[in-house]
């Protein structure tokens, strides 16, 4: 293997390996801030209990979002050298901004959420954990506009010829706001919460299954339902706007996501499919015209297909690309109708009667983590042959100084840490769901529940 | 130009903070974690750990803003020296990745067997990271061979010459003395006793290696005082490094850590400024031939960018600076154990 496709292997594998963790870290964020926010509001033990469990979970995902991000700011300049050099100027500026404001204000404030707790008063902590949860969505911001830059480059221009080329800012806010940045950024937000709702309806789930900690697991599992209904159906709506923005800005990207080759023709969308990328065909049950519809209002109006690039031009993959948004819309659509059921079943007041239900949370934890990996390597791999939008070829942008034998070797090195990492991470969460919360509240659930119901409507 | 200093000086000035930045503060946790296996008891380590617990991971962050200062303002600073430096960055970035795990972990099964082993990845990747850092210092004062492209054109074993390794020994050493001196300022009773006679010993291992490396470098890299030695003026920062060092046994011998801190903590950051006068204007100079080397003008980003960047550290400093003291002010004093701890 040469060190082109060693060096995207390594890439791919760090980043989606670190992306497990920040999501989650930003998702459960909010939770923490809804929980200690009713703590304060209501002075009731149980949201002091479950804050403080989840905060133990979220020093894990944390930590370990930390350790595997930092790989990743370093690798642009070991694997990636030609492409730091092009897009220094634009993408470090967004990096630097990055340090500076996210990732100082949410670790200099976790070491007081995490510590602080006999240290601080309870409203110098509830602001702390404000400003955690903030300073992971200000690290979202910046990361996601530099990426959205190498998709939509804007606010630039071009300076020096061939491999000396480089790209330099003509107007920072420009850069910051190029056509894709927001409309994305949304989106991964979105993305995140659900991830990190899904994890405290799982854990919940699996209490109220076992019937244990009951006094805990049903009111926080109904502020996680609440969260990720409202954000189920909002990533509906910044999804389908990031697709009109991929068939503005990134048309062949737009033509591989449904498998599109022939320009003159109506395009069709799929709910499931295979794309054959020899035979340019793509088979599969789909709603003819359907991705006409959504981009035109109009069943008959023809879209812009693969076909309409230079076969240099265009992913190669387009079955990959095909198949991982294909996954992220179908689960897109499962968390609809699954958080709107539920919700359902609990203004209804059946919310818990259903076992097999409960079953579904505990294993649906999977779900936005996996179609957040598949929205992102469906964006990655769609952009490709570009790592910068038309600008520089992802073959272009390698370090020349770095021979295939040494990403080999680091390669190899990261598969085994990360393995045990993996490994430990799931011993460790799993031992402390098991273990549960402290439970300084009395654990009579009737009582709490009529005392709640009485004063807070979250819990009716 | 800004103050009669142009763009990029601003920005090498900035980077050059920036690491020292990190050096002190990230210095103090490496070196704890170098030096925990001296530790015996199993309390003695809890609290050594619970001493950097709530502060390590915001001083790890100096050297993410580090990482991107250096990209943003230098981008061909940036390419060379990550791609140059390929394995040995890989090795660092494990070893923080094992530093971050082995304190995260350690504590969440009681079992004798499981600490010990978390206790042992902790030390060495904290001497692995601490030595890689001084390794790769070490090379970067050098100078390494560069092509036109100003990419890396040598062999990977180069690094592994005396003089870096030196360096990485010093660094080590530095750490060490730093790391031994807050844990004695957090702590207590027989602990803080234990602690101020390594505290001792760490200082006499950094004068020696200290005294060493410098030696060697007057000796056989005579380029490396140039500078000091053709502008008297500059006289001044190895002065200010030597009487720090000095001030550092007189301030244990009285007992007052918080002294012998912020003299170690001025160590680290003359030592740092020696170097970056001394390379000035030179951010990676190449050895084979100097008309490839990077300086700061050649690898730096536009005016515009340059610019903008100032903005962000002007802005963003204050803001760091304070929620830093916010943080470091409610944990000061000795630590105590409590159910959130370690």
């Amino acid at each position: 293997m040469d060190v082109e496709i060693l060096s995207r292997i390594q890439f791919a594998f760090t980043i989606a390996f670190h992306y497990i963790y920040p999501p989650l870290s930003i998702g459960l964020g909010l939770i923490l801030v809804i929980m200690e926010g009713l703590y304060l509001k209501t002075g009731l033990k149980i949201y002091e209990d479950m804050t403080r469990f989840w905060i133990r979970i979220f020093a894990l995902t944390f930590g370990l979002g930390v350790a595997t991000g930092i790989i990743m700011e370093f690798e642009f300049g070991t694997n990636w050298a030609t492409y730091s050099k092009y897009v220094g100027d634009i993408f470090g500026s967004a990096l630097a901004a990055e340090g500076i404001f996210a990732f100082a204000l949410e670790s200099g404030f976790l070491g007081i959420l995490l510590f602080g707790w006999n240290r601080v008063s309870s409203k110098v902590h509830f602001f702390s954990t404000i400003m955690v949860f903030l300073g992971s969505m200000f690290s979202a911001v910046w990361i996601v506009v530099a990426n959205s830059w190498q998709q939509t480059p804007a606010g630039y221009h071009i300076v020096g010829e061939g491999l000396q080329a480089r790209a330099e800012i003509t107007d920072f806010w420009e850069m910051v706001f190029n056509p894709s940045s927001m409309e994305r950024l949304s989106h991964v937000w979105i993305g995140a919460f659900l991830a990190g709702a899904f994890l405290v309806l799982s854990v919940h789930a699996y209490y109220i299954r076992k019937g244990k900690h009951l006094a805990i697991a049903k009111p926080g599992f109904k502020i996680a339902l609440a969260v990720a209904t409202i954000f189920s159906l909002a990533q509906l709506f910044t999804g389908h706007k990031s697709a009109d923005g991929v068939a503005k800005n990134q048309p062949a990207k737009l033509a591989a996501l449904e498998g599109h080759y022939d320009s003159s023709t109506v395009a069709d969308m799929y709910l499931l499919g295979w794309v054959n990328n020899k035979t340019q065909t793509t088979t599969g049950i789909k709603i003819p015209g359907g991705l006409s519809f959504l981009l035109h209002q109009d069943f008959k109006t023809p879209v812009t297909g693969l076909n309409a690039f230079r076969p240099e031009d265009r992913p190669i993959q387009v079955n990959a690309v095909f198949q991982f948004y294909h996954i992220m819309v179908a689960i897109g659509m499962l968390l609809i109708a699954l958080t709107l059921y539920s919700s359902w079943l609990w203004w209804r007041g059946k919310l818990f009667e259903n076992k097999w239900l409960m079953g579904v949370f505990v294993w649906a934890v999977l779900l936005p983590q996996i179609a957040n990996q598949a929205g992102w390597f469906a964006a990655e791999m769609g952009r490709q042959p570009w790592v910068v939008y038309n600008l520089l070829r992802t073959s272009d942008a390698l370090s020349k100084a770095v021979k295939a034998e040494q990403v080999l070797v680091s390669l190899i090195l990261f598969t085994l840490v990360y393995t045990i990492l993996l490994v430990l991470f799931l011993y460790l969460l799993n031992k402390k769901i098991k273990h549960g919360p402290e439970l300084t509240a009395p654990d009579e659930e009737k009582e709490i529940e009529a005392k709640s119901i009485r004063e807070n409507p979250i819990m009716n | 130009m800004f103050l009669g200093l142009d763009y990029n000086t601003w920005w090498f000035l900035v980077f050059g903070a920036v690491i020292s930045g990190y050096a002190i503060l990230d210095g103090f946790d490496l070196g704890a974690g170098a030096l925990h296996l001296f530790l015996k008891k199993e309390e003695s380590r809890r609290i050594a750990l619970n001493a950097i617990g709530p502060v390590w991971d915001g001083n790890e962050v100096w050297l993410v803003i580090a990482g991107g200062a250096l990209f943003a303002g230098f981008p061909i600073a940036y390419a060379a020296v990550f791609s140059a430096f390929y394995l040995p960055v890989m090795v660092f970035l494990i070893g923080l990745i094992w530093r971050a795990v082995a304190i995260e972990f350690r504590s969440k099964e009681p079992g004798k067997l499981w600490r010990l082993t978390w206790d042992i990845v902790y030390t060495f990747a904290c001497v692995v990271v601490t030595f890689s850092l001084g390794l790769m210092l070490g090379n970067v004062a050098l100078g390494i061979p560069l092509n036109e492209e100003k990419e890396f054109s040598g062999s990977m074993l180069s690094f592994f010459n005396l003089f870096s390794i030196l360096v990485g020994i010093t660094t080590l050493a530095l750490f060490m003395m730093h790391g031994a001196i807050y844990l004695a300022m957090k702590t207590e009773n027989r602990l803080y006793v234990k602690l101020t006679v390594l505290a001792k010993n760490f200082t006499i291992f950094f004068v020696v290696a200290f005294a060493l490396t410098t030696l060697y470098t007057l000796l056989y890299i005579p380029h490396l005082s140039d500078k000091i030695r053709s502008n008297p003026q500059y006289f001044i920062f190895p002065v200010i490094m030597i009487l720090a060092i000095a001030s550092i046994p007189r301030q244990l011998k009285r007992g007052n850590y918080r002294l012998a801190f912020l003299f170690s903590s001025i160590t680290i950051a003359s030592l740092l400024i020696a170097v970056a006068v001394e390379v000035f204007p030179y951010l990676l100079y190449a050895s084979n031939n100097p008309a490839n080397s990077i300086t700061i003008d050649n690898a730096a980003s536009s005016a515009k960018t340059m610019k903008t960047l100032l903005i962000i550290a002007m802005i963003g400093t204050p803001l760091v600076a304070t929620y830093t003291a916010f943080v470091f002010w409610t944990f000061k004093g000795k630590v105590k154990l409590d159910e959130m701890s370690y």
